[in-house]
């Protein structure tokens, strides 16, 4: 796992803070809608693709400033990006993944915010979600990867 | 104030909510130098619930405690968008889109998400077990698998010009494709509509 200083207590409270960020503007763009994720994939509507487009292309210009001008954090570290290593698993997990998201209408983070507004039951979806990653965890050493 | 409350209480159109979203790459990045990521919050929480002796779970969850500190301000993001912020207005379905799913069963959409599946109604019952059961066991079970999800990949892995990213956000939309046009229609057929 990641090697930068791990907070505590109240250090962490600003990720308290990041999160709702997020989540505000995950339902205020409708993202977590089912309805717009079936719009999606019916290929019926620019929304979700304009959203996850400009949202690619904000992070990218950042990442690119932060590396072009060696931007340090706040407490005045070096800003470390771990690679990714291409595995079996984002071709097969993935096509899984994609599956479930048309399924529920949400992916990880939108199962949260859809729970935040009020969608109880999606808890449900929560703790399936847990079920799965764990029974990942059990076969992580058996499956092709 | 309220002229302010009423304007950012309509939807975002896409050109506001998607930079906005990019943003949180930066900011997790300068203020933690953190990588944005949800899906590694449900490998934490089985880590440091039922962590089993797998070797899949046995880190220091500990560490990466900043990430469930974030999912829990996406729950009460979502609880402040929709008391301060909410819309009140339908929210607003591409025809085309309403009639694909009037045509499988579906015929209520004034709501985020469609009040004839997401009900605690429906739990002990067949749309339950598709809709949450399955659905949520997929997403789980897939975003582990594919190391990261929307987030992880589609936005953080792309933004940093990650080639495997690349790949999984294009088995993500392979997979949803898959599921809207050829086995959603037997699965609604399945629970009932």
């Amino acid at each position: 796992m990641s090697t930068i200083k791990s907070e505590k207590g109240f250090a962490l409270a600003k990720y308290l803070l990041v999160g709702m960020f997020f989540g505000i503007v995950l339902v205020k763009a409708e993202v977590i809608s089912w309805f717009r994720i079936q719009e999606m994939f019916r290929l019926q509507s620019f929304h979700m693709y304009g959203v996850i487009g400009a949202a690619i292309a904000v992070g990218m210009l950042s990442i690119f400033l932060i590396k072009k001008f060696n931007i340090k954090t706040v407490s005045g570290e070096k800003v470390v990006i771990k690679d990714k290593e291409f595995r079996k698993g984002q071709v097969i997990g993935g096509f899984i993944f994609g599956l479930g998201w048309a399924v529920t209408g949400a992916c990880p983070g939108p199962i949260f915010a859809q729970i935040g507004i009020g969608y109880t039951v999606v808890i449900v979806t929560f703790i399936s979600a847990l079920l799965g990653t764990w029974v990942y965890g059990r076969l992580a050493d058996k499956l092709p990867n | 104030m309220e002229n302010f409350i009423e304007w950012i209480s309509q939807p975002w159109p896409w050109y506001v909510a998607g930079p906005l979203l990019g943003l949180t790459v930066p900011i997790l990045l300068l203020i933690g130098n953190r990588s944005f990521g949800v899906s590694s919050s449900l490998r934490h929480v089985c880590a440091a619930c039922v962590p089993a002796k797998i070797p899949f779970f046995s880190y220091n969850w500990k560490a990466e405690a900043w990430n469930l500190f974030f999912v829990a301000g996406i729950v009460l993001g979502g609880v402040v968008a929709a008391s301060v912020l909410s819309n009140p207005a339908e929210v607003i379905v591409a025809q085309s889109t309403q009639q694909d799913l009037r045509a499988l069963g579906i015929t209520r959409f004034e709501n985020l998400l469609p009040s004839e599946i997401f009900t605690w109604d429906n739990l002990l019952t067949m749309k339950g077990l598709v809709f949450f059961v399955f659905g949520g066991f997929l997403v789980g079970f897939g975003t582990r698998y594919a190391g990261g999800c929307t987030s992880g990949h589609a936005i953080m892995g792309i933004s940093n010009l990650q080639w495997p990213s690349v790949v999984a956000t294009i088995f993500f939309m392979l997979g949803g494709f898959a599921m809207t046009h050829l086995l959603l229609p037997f699965l609604m057929r399945l629970s009932g509509f």
